[in-house]
């Protein structure tokens, strides 16, 4: 008998370090064994035999855990490419790929800059092309690591390609709010972009849609700490180099702009490879920062709600606002896809609702004076692009509002939830290139 | 009898359903009802029965609770849930209809004894 239960430590000890399978799962699987091995003792077999029969039927592990992994793929996203026998060979060479596509955007960046004269000269079409410079390098770098097919590619490289022949080719006027407008959604327009070649293709998939937004929040907190980390550097560098007489600020502008358009694949390379770091901390920080923004949106939807806008509404204010529901609406989305499913609602799912209806209530606030301002002054580019927004958005937090209600009460599941907001995705994106192909013509690019 | 490895993955959903519109269940008791169902027939990887459960509960067709019985280990029990059953509803009909058919086929031409039975 100590033999047997030894062999069974030693099964549970390989299967607790498989892929996907956590620790409630291998209870589970060993009172499984066990329940196996007990009735085939009963059958006259001994414990030892009993014990190899039971391993036999429960089948191969690492097809086992393949099976997990697929089912929980929150678990083990980082594997996107779930044949994880091919990993070891791919992380080697990863680094030598993640180099070459961030030195290739670093020169891109650095050539546009030299024939703008940037910062001396701040031309339009730079503004205008800065994202073009950089996320086709990191589409074309997911493109390589996922080894799209040819027929993936030309489906990859076509909405840059389409970006670039409109921000180029259409006329703008001078001082035009179109062109403001384009120079704000072309990057959300092209990142949605990136979302294709990062799914491998699979875009219809809700699962890899989920790693989508995932990857986004990481890659996000990657980049500030990346940022930050090259703020410091850079200030000690300036402070040593002051005294030598060294034009600080001439290198200041090589540097800053080839590091943050490098920084970009960088980070993408750290979230997929060093995704153990980031995992630990990121739940951490959507906890932290959930409920501050819950009781901020709340405090604001009562404020707002007893004062109304009154003449406090202007221009720069809507921004500030829809800027703040943008947030809360990553904020949620990154929340709800760091979250284990199949756990019940706790507190924080609590939370996460009261700031989805607050800022509910504040979209709806600002819509209706949105409205009023356009039925007062007409439709400009500005107020459209907005009021699109503010649509979308309003439609997106209402559904959410609802599921998550329904799943709080337990007449729905976070699948539902999950689901809502993974089919709605493509409605960003839609309305962000909206506001880049169709608003400027309609305005006659003023 | 060899059961073709694709028909077993196909019937395992509307199996474990099935099994728990009996009432609530555990993984080893599920498997050991597929086995007295099928007489033996139906041979299963007893492991993969989990991640097919896992993924009923993210769809919301069962629900779960760790329990311990008054003898033995605490184990994870599965419960259908309302969702679950119209799930099997939808399954059942799917499986009939493809009995039916097939059943008329292999009955053969001439005698089509189902065709007033059109659900």
């Amino acid at each position: 008998m100590e033999s047997v239960e030894s062999q069974i430590a030693e099964w549970r000890a390989y299967l607790a370090h498989a892929a996907g399978v956590n620790g409630h799962d291998v209870d589970e699987l060993e009172d499984h064994l066990r329940h196996q091995i007990a009735e085939l003792s009963a059958a006259g077999l001994t414990a030892d035999e009993g014990f190899l029969i039971a391993v036999k039927r429960m089948g191969d592990l690492d097809a086992l855990s393949r099976e997990f992994a697929r089912e929980h793929s929150g678990r083990l996203w980082k594997q996107l490419v779930l044949n994880g026998d091919d990993e070891p060979g791919r992380a080697s060479s990863g680094w030598v790929t993640t180099l070459v596509f961030g030195v290739a955007a670093a020169v891109a960046i650095q050539v546009a800059r030299l024939a703008a004269g940037f910062p001396d000269e701040e031309p339009n079409w730079l503004a205008r092309n800065a994202s073009l410079f950089v996320l086709p390098f990191l589409a074309a770098y997911f493109a390589r690591r996922r080894q799209l097919d040819t027929r993936h590619w030309v489906l990859t490289a076509s909405p840059f390609a389409l970006a670039a022949l409109v921000v180029n080719l259409y006329p703008w006027g001078a001082d035009s709010d179109t062109e403001a407008l384009v120079i704000l959604s072309l990057p959300a327009v092209l990142w949605f972009a990136v979302g294709y070649p990062y799914m491998a293709g699979t875009a219809r998939s809700h699962e890899r849609r989920m790693d989508f937004v995932r990857f986004t929040g990481e890659w996000f907190i990657y980049y500030v700490l990346i940022a930050l980390g090259g703020g410091v550097l850079m200030a000690l560098t300036a402070a040593i180099l002051e005294p030598t007489g060294v034009d600080v600020e001439r290198i200041a502008e090589w540097v800053l702009l080839s590091g943050a358009a490098g920084a970009v694949i960088v980070a993408a390379w750290l979230v997929e490879s060093k995704q153990r770091v980031v995992e630990n901390m990121a739940p951490v920080l959507t906890m932290l920062f959930t409920p501050l923004f819950a009781v901020m949106l709340a405090l604001a939807a009562v404020v707002y709600a007893v004062t109304g806008f009154g003449g406090a509404f202007d221009r720069e204010l809507l921004s500030v606002f829809d800027a703040l529901l943008l947030v809360v609406l990553a904020l949620v989305l990154y929340g709800m896809s760091a979250r284990d499913p199949s756990t019940s609602p706790d507190w924080m799912d609590g939370i996460q609702l009261v700031a989805v209806v607050s800022a509910l209530v504040l979209d709806v606030m600002v819509l209706g004076s949105m409205i009023a301002r356009i039925g007062e002054l007409g439709f400009t580019p500005n107020r459209t692009a907005a009021l699109g927004l503010n649509l979308v958005l309003l439609v997106n937090l209402a559904g959410a509002a609802l599921l998550s209600t329904r799943f709080l009460t337990r007449r729905s599941t976070l699948h539902r939830l999950e689901r809502w907001q993974t089919t709605y995705l493509p409605g960003f994106a839609l309305w962000a290139a909206t506001v880049v192909v169709v608003l400027p013509p309609l305005f006659a690019f003023d | 009898m060899h059961i073709d490895k694709d028909l077993v993955a196909a019937s395992s959903t509307p199996f474990v359903l099935a099994i728990l519109a009996e009432g609530e269940s555990y993984g080893y008791a599920i498997l050991k009802r597929v086995r007295v169902l099928s007489g033996g027939e139906l041979e299963w990887t007893d492991g993969m029965l989990y991640p097919l459960l896992h993924r009923l509960r993210r769809l919301g067709y069962v629900t779960t609770e760790w329990r311990t019985p008054p003898e033995g280990r605490r184990r994870r029990y599965y419960m259908l849930t309302d969702d679950g059953r119209a799930a099997l509803a939808d399954q059942r009909r799917q499986w009939e209809a493809v009995t039916r058919a097939l059943n008329d086929v292999w009955r053969g031409p001439g005698e089509p004894l189902t065709a007033t039975g059109e659900a």
